[in-house]
């Protein structure tokens, strides 16, 4: 029922992106019956079918799409009625930084897998069900353009992620189970997403009584959405912030995300750490700032601050961390708050800065993580204090190890750095104090980063009773770290194809965020 | 007025002569030859019939709606609830056959029992009167003492079944008080007739009736503070009567209530709203928090459908208009949901023995040993819970905009928080099935209760809770076209 679309070309290759995974998923769950390791094959050569649609689609298609304007524009899209008395329809659309993170999503999808290879024996077909359930409802996220889809998707990806921590994830000796750290993170994301439906259904009827239509689609949602009343507007944008700035996570709503990561299998902390926080920034990147530009430019100081607390307070805690999971989990934390503040800023720069960053940071967290889960396996420990010394005894590991802690601290020539710099700069010209004092969390990002390579490799190898040489990465592994290092060098060395991608989108923000910039750059004549 | 009958008003009163034939049937077939299976299916039957003649009856009816005498309407809403009460017996019975195989003494009598009590759910679905409501809601009550308290060798049933009769009968006496206090001041029984007189009444005495017919269905529906009986009348029975209880006797309870509220405009005055509303509160956030600290299943679905009423009293907050749609769908997928995780429990206890699976202890590992089982049990609960791809979350959904629609902030704060807090105890009960235990143990249980009627009926419980959470559609529309009488 939108009003003011054109008819839409409807592009079934999304409808593939999305049921591909399910149907992978249900296959492998179904072939554990006949065989241990046919799980895993399923689910590998489904994802790698999957990625290799989305890059078909980044090389095939055009992502620049015209003119930017404050009208959103899609490449693809796909729309067929679903509940025509709600006005539901399922409508499914791909612009330049959904196509990035759809990719993100499932190259680190097939890391997920290729890293659970050795470490999940247990019910194996039921963990790749929940893995690639998990993977799709969050390809759902990034291509929904129906708000009550969205939130279908938004909640359904929740119950996958539930058992991979509950089931497969690792307690604590002494400490808290992991059915405690998954229910934690459900329970934290639930009671936010409820409260952000609550908002899309104020905004649901607020367009019915202007147009006397029932819609939940994007676009009609948007034009109302933009001519709310300031203070309803103020109310609504605070409803879809909470669940955003939950699933972010941004301090003070981040408690769930160290016991989750603590307790989750390593696939659980890629995915965690490399897609699941990301769909928190698409979602103030499409809903939370275009719906309501002007009560986030209000709140944006605020924001801000959350951001500025973010880097700074995740930065302090991680340094201070024993756990090597929690560590990265906390600096994903003060990485997390660079994107907020970029978001906030809204400059152009800023907002290319932030798709960057997501992207840097889920290459790099996701590597960190699987290198943390290697660790673990051949130690059978992650406390930092019982480390040590483990580059005489392993001679891949601990250097691979040094060069994501560097990415991760924003080594230039790598891509976090591209990313923050970015982010920075443009963040500088609207808000400089609160760039300032991000700018700080590079030192501190330097400082944890370090701490980590020190107390895991250097000092005196330890006599743990695993032998002074120990097994090191084998050629899967190999492999898998090679291209994360090599896509790294080349975001942080050529950043243009991506920024590229998704410049059109990124600029179609800033118009709507900033309608003083946008006459502005409407006037100019174009470079 | 004529009271002579004509073919469409004998053809409208078909479901409730069918149900009556049905008891009268199912006693005599005892009274003749004992026989559990004999007289299962007679019930089945019996009840089958009655749901076909819905048939009949809606071509009767023809989109207008039928008058029976003062005391009865039939109308879309009174048809299509007559068939969900139906179907939702005849789901039971189902698990009734199996359950009760492993009983002792005599099983016949149940049935004789729940069919009695179906037809009181049916009087009340069609009741626009005090007298028929007060009749049907007898006829409701009074076999469920007794199935309640079935088991009799079983000195828990007996105390559950005694501690339901005590404060029913409580109950029903307040509701009496109240229906009196308003034919004093009105001179009626009829809704419609009180509603007219409504304006020669004295308005305190008015509204303490109402509140004293209000406190009387509070009870029914176990909202609190009138929800003390529930966990423990729900631990105590025999798991297929607490699925009975948590279905039909509450479900008929709320049809004739929303009918009263939509009627009748004293129900609507500010102040009983008011209550209602904190009634509403109080159960979504008690009922949920009840539920944290339990350890028996049983105890934690009884908490919980405290807490779901407590949702589905935002619907009669808002009475009217979209709010009779809201609460239509929510009955549905709440029946469905609370059908299926009550079967599974039921099914996990059969044969009956000494005592129910109930503990959470006994649930650990279930995935591993009868993984269709648990995947029905985990499907409901996530419906429970009001996850998307299931029923729960449509009900949910629609609720949620109803409260949303009429700004009914309290009610939808409280909404939000008591789902979050919900979800701990779904989850805890769910993730217990999928615990690990020891290989030797993961063999698959017999399978024969696929076999069952019982499991062939929580299979399609599934099924319709998972067609209902993708693609709502259809059902919205009949909801729609069955409710429009009371919009």
């Amino acid at each position: 029922m939108e009003t003011n679309l054109a008819p839409v070309t409807n592009a079934t290759i999304l409808v593939w992106l999305l049921f591909l995974p399910f149907l992978g998923g249900w296959l492998s769950w179904q072939a554990e019956r006949y065989s241990r390791t046919l799980p895993r094959w399923i689910a590998l050569f489904t994802m790698l079918t999957v990625l290799g649609i989305s890059l078909w689609l980044w090389f095939t298609g055009d992502y620049s799409l015209g003119t930017p304007s404050t009208t959103p524009q899609w490449a693809l899209q796909y729309k067929a009625e679903w509940i025509p008395s709600f006005g539901i329809s399922f409508h499914l659309g791909l612009d330049g930084l959904s196509l990035l993170l759809v990719i993100l999503t499932n190259l680190l999808g097939v890391m997920a897998i290729g890293c659970s290879w050795r470490e999940i024996d247990r019910y194996v077909g039921f963990f790749h069900l929940n893995l690639m359930w998990n993977l799709a409802g969050v390809v759902g996220v990034f291509l929904a353009l129906d708000m009550f889809l969205f939130f279908f998707f938004w909640e359904m990806m929740l119950v996958p992620m539930y058992f991979l921590i509950a089931l497969w994830g690792h307690s604590m000796p002494g400490g808290k189970s992991r059915i405690y750290a998954a229910t934690k993170f459900f329970i934290f994301t639930q009671f936010s997403g409820l409260i952000m439906l609550l908002a899309i259904l104020a905004l649901v009827f607020l367009h019915h009584q202007g147009t006397g239509v029932w819609s939940f689609g994007y676009m009609d949602l948007l034009s109302t959405a933009q001519g709310l009343d300031p203070k309803i507007a103020w109310w609504l944008m605070l409803g879809f912030f909470i669940a955003f700035a939950v699933k972010m996570p941004i301090v003070p709503f981040h408690t769930w995300l160290p016991d989750a990561h603590g307790m989750a299998p390593t696939a659980g902390s890629v995915d965690l750490a490399g897609i699941l926080l990301k769909t928190a920034a698409y979602g103030l990147l499409r809903f939370g700032i275009p719906f309501f530009p002007e009560a986030s430019r209000d709140f944006a100081p605020v924001a801000m601050s959350f951001a500025v607390l973010g880097i700074l307070y995740g930065a302090v805690v991680a340094f201070s961390q024993t756990d090597i999971k929690r560590l990265i989990a906390y600096t994903s934390i003060s990485h997390m708050g660079f994107v907020v503040l970029g978001i906030y800023a809204g400059t152009t720069e800023a907002l290319q800065g932030v798709v960057i960053q997501m992207i840097a940071h889920g290459l790099s967290a996701g590597a960190l993580f699987i290198l943390c889960g290697e660790i673990y396996e051949r130690l059978h420990t992650r406390d930092l204090t019982k480390m040590g010394g483990l580059w005489a005894r392993l001679p891949y590991l601990p250097p691979i190890m040094l060069f994501f802690s560097a990415a991760s601290l924003g080594l230039p020539g790598l891509g976090n750095f591209v990313g923050e710099f970015l982010i920075l700069t443009g963040s500088f010209k609207v808000a400089p104090l609160f760039t300032v004092l991000s700018a700080t969390g590079l030192i501190l990002a330097a400082v944890y980063s370090l701490i980590l390579v020190q107390k895991a490799f250097h000092g005196k190898p330890r006599d743990d009773g695993h032998g002074a040489h120990l097994e090191d990465l084998s050629k899967r592994e190999l492999a898998m770290m090679g291209l994360l290092m090599a896509l790294l060098l080349g975001i942080g060395l050529y950043p243009q194809p991506v920024l590229n991608t998704s410049a059109t989108a990124m600029k179609t923000v800033e118009l709507q965020y900033q309608p003083a910039a946008a006459t502005a750059a409407l006037s100019a004549p174009a470079p | 007025m004529n009271h002579a009958m004509t073919t469409q008003q004998l053809t409208a009163l078909l479901p409730l002569i069918l149900a009556t034939l049905t008891t009268v049937v199912v006693m005599l077939t005892i009274a003749f030859k004992r026989q559990h299976r004999l007289v299962a299916a007679m019930t089945v039957i019996g009840l089958n019939l009655a749901l076909l003649s819905l048939g009949p009856v809606l071509l009767a009816a023809n989109g207008e709606p039928i008058e029976l005498t003062p005391l009865l309407i039939v109308d879309g809403y009174a048809i299509f609830y007559m068939g969900l009460l139906l179907v939702t017996a005849l789901g039971v019975l189902t698990l009734c056959h199996a359950y009760f195989e492993g009983y002792a003494g005599n099983r016949e009598e149940l049935y004789l029992l729940l069919a009695m009590a179906t037809l009181g759910a049916l009087v009340m679905a069609c009741s626009r009167h005090f007298a028929s409501f007060f009749i049907g809601l007898e006829l409701l009550s009074i076999p469920l003492y007794a199935m309640v308290a079935y088991p009799v060798r079983d000195s828990r049933a007996l105390e559950g079944g005694m501690k339901y009769l005590v404060l029913s009968g409580a109950a029903s006496a307040f509701m009496l008080f109240g229906i009196a206090l308003l034919y004093a001041e009105t001179g009626a029984l009829g809704f419609a007739e009180i509603a007219a007189k409504l304006s020669a009444g004295r308005p305190g005495i008015l509204l303490a009736g109402a509140a004293m017919i209000l406190s009387g269905v509070a009870f029914k529906l176990s909202a609190v503070p009138f929800h003390l009986w529930t966990s423990d009348v729900y631990e105590a029975a025999p798991a297929p009567v607490s699925a009975f209880l948590a279905t039909v006797s509450k479900a008929a309870m709320f049809v004739v209530v929303y009918r009263l509220f939509v009627n009748i405009g004293l129900f609507r005055h500010p102040l009983a709203l008011d209550a209602l509303t904190w009634v509403a509160v109080a159960s979504m956030v008690v009922g949920n928090l009840l539920a944290l600290r339990q350890d028996n299943v049983k105890r934690i679905l009884a908490y919980s459908s405290i807490a779901q009423f407590g949702y589905l009293l935002v619907a009669l907050v808002a009475s009217g208009g979209r709010a009779t749609e809201a609460a239509g769908i929510f009955l549905l997928t709440y029946i469905v949901t609370a059908l299926g995780v009550f079967g599974v429990m039921t099914l996990v206890s059969s044969p009956m023995k000494d005592r129910d699976v109930e503990h959470i202890e006994q649930l650990r590992g279930l995935f591993w040993k009868r993984p269709y089982l648990s995947s029905i049990m985990t499907t409901m609960l996530l419906s429970l819970a009001g996850i998307p791809l299931t029923a729960g979350f449509v009900g949910k959904f629609y609720l949620i905009s109803v409260g949303v629609d009429t700004r009914q902030w309290l009610l939808m704060g409280a909404v939000v928080a008591g789902s979050a807090i919900g979800l701990y105890y779904y989850l805890r009960v769910m993730i217990m099935m999928f615990q690990p235990i020891p290989v030797r143990e993961r063999v698959s249980e017999p399978l024969n209760w696929v076999q069952q009627s019982g499991g062939a009926m929580l299979m399609a419980a599934m099924a319709l809770v998972l067609v209902l959470g993708v693609y709502p559609e259809p059902f919205l529309q009949l909801i729609r076209s069955a409710t429009l009488a009371l919009r």
